[in-house]
């Protein structure tokens, strides 16, 4: 080693904190668009609602459609049904919500498709409930989506939706 | 300082290589002050919506754009339509959807996810309804050719009438700046055959410009991002490299050596 | 020093390090000992290390959004440049970046061609380099075809037809490498797995072609063997580390813009036109880092001989160390060899010149010429000079100015400081 290196360590001086700094701040800059590229892309936030027909759908009947790659449930409840919904006590649920707030048309119940545990998709007209039931984990879910027993934290969740008309349902 | 300038010569002399063949057509391309080029270069919001119209009532009769969407003309950077005219313009397309429920497809209005509705199902129609000549996709159009901007826009004008000892079959038409002279495409501009809502007086020169413009944004549609980034990575880039430079000066200062 | 004096200060490091010795290797990293006197033309190792890393994270990047189909292929590149989040961007870095890549690799070879660093004891480091070039052209020109623009096809077509030239069983070979009768679906699908492979196959001969350097290591200017560490040399860490960052930097600014004022510059309008296997475009030029080998394929009249002398060209490369008789390293010290080498210089630019021309007229005449050169500086100048040249007087070390020094006097001492070095 040369002499020079014998010498007592350099103090950090201004130069070298202010161009580390610096450096700090473009790497950090340059790594953003690599990571945002995964977040969904244009073409992909454009497709954000999707409008649904649901004139063919009778009474006690539901369908599922598509919407951001999810499975979306439209129930078209009995009366049985939404009477059911409405006349539990909340303070039997685990996530207290009152039908009125989750089915704006008691007629009609939207929401997504997705247990609240994991993920699966619940099986339709199945459980303690005769509502919803996830094979997953054994979840059950009442006739207005509200989880009822097993694992699962949460209600299946009440996307954005609107009635365009009395035929067709606009999700997102 | 003087190598890099050796590096810089070197890539230019290459550079020259690959371009130099571009210089096949006999003719000189016209020049425009194209306002996007330049290190700030942007697009003229209202060239870029006349580009449009030029497109949409000229063009589209033959040519697609199919990379494009109907979203993209609200989009920051291009001719940023507002939404509400975005989709009044989707909306005058039919694109084929389904298949529906009882697995039929069907047709409904275009949104303005979709992508732009072409005129022609698909190459092989588009070839017959033209004599036999593919009318190109428009989408890149700009960035496919030598000489970009200013080589669509002289063919835009470069209609003329062959020299005496020319021969034309019919359907060909002479264009001074096509390769090897001979189109098949007639002149698609006369003076007013759109009409200009913003009162622009829709000469074919004009036209030409707006819709080369409005071509080199569906070719490039984040060129204003690019031009913007552009300027501030090289400013940075810059700035970094001076205090770079004196950091090395001052480690090197550490032993008796010169850098 | 050596590296087997390091200890850890802490105890954990100690631990770690006497199970897996990563501090080591990180300590010999910092402290390796560089030559001082080292220009800025050696700064183009840490900025070829960088074109790499960012090829590949780019690349890793547009894998994810690109489709590796025929008929998706080239709407998948648009979905890139149009929708995905800063797609343009990272696409543009990633084409402009082989560029960039290519322009580096050629600073790095011809200033190892300048200053004798092929000679021994480093030929090895520049066997491992010449295959991380052969393989830098193969992924370059399969990434080339990826976007499957009309110059993706026909430049995909024309190259694997060289194969065809292989007497007998070339068309065997040709249908092997298409997976059917012209390049498809099939060509398109292999060579994206092969440009995503080939890569990390770079990545582990650079760490071995460092890993060769180190342990003769650096050859620098005056060529001559230094003795390490000495008052000649300098800790890798930080003095040419920020050097390299300085240089880098000045790189970078080339390479933006490119990226952000030029982006397309350096590809081939073509290539914005879908692949079409009718209509084959009126020019079919490669990327510019491969004309001058384009060139002397087509300046040799016959097909077999010209893929041949296409192939020795870069073969002649490879046994360089044992063409090149000089025990004199460096250029600074060989004055003829110096003359010949900015010969060497003009050639390969003129080669490179005619590659993007017709091969016709002039241009074939100029082409042949300066391919006959080429293998003449290398098979018949290089022996011949190393032999009759006389050579100007050396120095002992980089600090002493005293002369009389002898090329590679310390190369048998030096086996033994190798020994520990490793």
């Amino acid at each position: 080693m040369s002499d020079s290196d014998k010498k007592k360590p350099p103090r950090r001086d201004f130069i070298l904190t202010a161009t580390t700094a610096a450096g700090a701040v473009g790497v950090g800059a340059a790594v953003w668009p690599l990571i945002d590229q995964m977040n969904p892309d244009a073409s992909v936030k454009a497709l954000a609602s999707t409008e649904v027909d649901i004139s063919a759908v009778e009474p006690g009947q539901s369908i599922t459609v598509l919407w951001r790659g999810k499975p979306v449930f439209i129930k078209r409840r009995t009366q049985e049904e939404i009477d059911s919904a409405r006349s539990v006590d909340l303070k039997d649920l685990k996530h207290p919500e009152r039908d009125e707030d989750r089915a704006k048309n008691p007629e009609w119940l939207v929401m997504l498709g997705v247990c609240t545990h994991l993920g699966c998709v619940p099986l339709t007209d199945k459980g303690d409930y005769n509502a919803w039931f996830c094979p997953c984990h054994g979840s059950h879910y009442d006739t207005s989506g509200r989880i009822r027993k097993g694992p699962a934290p949460t209600n299946m969740e009440v996307p954005k939706y609107v009635f365009l008309n009395s035929k067709t349902i606009k999700i997102g | 300082m003087k190598k890099f300038l050796k590096i810089l010569f070197c890539t230019s002399m290459l550079l020259n290589t690959n371009y130099a063949n571009s210089a096949e057509n006999s003719a000189e391309l016209l020049k425009v002050d194209w306002s996007f080029k330049s290190f700030f270069g942007k697009f003229d919001r209202a060239s870029l919506q006349r580009g449009y119209q030029v497109y949409n009532e000229v063009c589209a009769s033959c040519h697609s754009v199919k990379y494009l969407s109907y979203r993209n003309l609200t989009e920051k950077g291009g001719p940023e339509f507002t939404e509400e005219e975005a989709k009044a313009i989707a909306s005058n397309f039919e694109v084929i959807d389904g298949p529906n429920s009882t697995g039929e497809m069907f047709t409904r209005p275009a949104r303005l996810s979709d992508k732009f509705v072409s005129t022609y199902a698909n190459d092989e129609e588009a070839k017959s309804a033209n004599g036999g000549a593919y009318p190109p996709d428009m989408s890149v159009l700009v960035k496919a050719r030598k000489g970009g901007a200013d080589y669509i826009y002289s063919l835009l004008l470069g209609y003329e009438d062959p020299p005496a000892d020319m021969e034309l079959d019919d359907g060909v038409y002479y264009n001074k700046f096509m390769y090897g002279n001979k189109i098949k495409m007639s002149a698609p501009l006369s003076d007013d055959i759109v009409e200009y809502s913003d009162g622009t007086k829709a000469t074919t020169e004009q036209m030409s410009k707006d819709v080369v413009t409005f071509l080199m944004w569906a070719a490039e549609p984040h060129l204003e991002q690019r031009h913007k980034f552009g300027f501030r990575v090289i400013i940075y880039l810059i700035i970094i490299t001076i205090l770079v430079y004196f950091s090395m000066k001052k480690i090197w200062s550490r032993i008796e050596s010169k850098v | 020093m050596s590296d087997h004096d390091y200890q850890p200060s802490s105890k954990l490091g100690k631990w770690f390090n006497d199970r897996l010795p990563l501090l080591t290797l990180s300590n010999h990293l910092q402290e390796y000992p560089t030559p001082k006197n080292l220009n800025y033309w050696w700064t183009f190792g840490g900025i070829l290390t960088f074109c790499l890393i960012t090829q590949i994270i780019t690349g890793i990047i547009l894998g994810m959004h690109y489709i590796a189909h025929a008929d998706l292929a080239f709407g998948s590149v648009e979905h890139i440049m149009r929708d995905v989040n800063y797609g343009w961007l990272i696409r543009y870095v990633h084409a402009n970046g082989a560029s960039m890549f290519f322009l580096a690799v050629y600073i790095h070879i011809f200033r190892s061609l300048y200053y004798g660093s092929y000679k021994a004891p480093r030929e090895v480091i520049w066997i491992i380099g010449m295959i991380i070039y052969f393989l830098m052209m193969a992924t370059a020109f399969m990434g080339y075809v990826l976007p499957w623009g009309q110059m993706s096809f026909w430049g995909a077509t024309v190259i694997t037809n060289l194969f065809s030239a292989i007497p007998f069983i070339g068309e065997s070979i040709t249908n092997w490498l298409w997976g059917g009768y012209s390049v498809d679906n099939p060509t398109l699908t292999r060579f994206f797995s092969l440009h995503y492979l080939l890569p990390f196959l770079i990545l582990g001969l650079v760490i071995l072609h460092i890993w060769a350097l180190h342990v003769p290591g650096n050859n620098n200017p005056i060529g001559i063997d230094i003795k390490k560490p000495s008052n000649d040399t300098v800790p890798f860490h930080p003095y040419i580390v920020i050097k390299d960052l300085f240089a880098l930097l000045l790189f970078l600014i080339v390479f933006a813009f490119f990226v952000f004022y030029s982006p397309n510059i350096l590809g081939h309008a073509d290539n914005y036109i879908e692949a079409d296997p009718l209509v084959t475009p009126a020019h079919i030029v490669p990327e510019w880092y491969l004309l001058p080998f384009y060139a002397i394929l087509r300046s040799v009249p016959d097909k077999l001989l010209g893929v041949i002398a296409m192939f020795a060209s870069i073969f002649v490369l490879v046994v360089l160390p044992w063409l090149d008789t000089s025990k004199v390293r460096s250029a600074i010290f060989r004055p003829i060899y110096k003359q010949f080498y900015w010969f060497l210089v003009a050639d390969v630019l003129i080669l490179g010149y005619m590659g993007a021309m017709p091969a016709e007229g002039a241009y074939l005449i100029i082409a042949r010429v300066a391919t006959a050169y080429y293998f003449l500086h290398f098979l018949v100048i290089l022996p011949v000079l190393g032999r009759k040249e006389k050579t100007l007087d050396i120095p002992l070390s980089i600090t002493e100015p005293v002369l009389g020094g002898f090329p590679n006097q310390a190369t048998t001492k030096n086996k033994q400081d190798n020994r520990e070095n490793l």
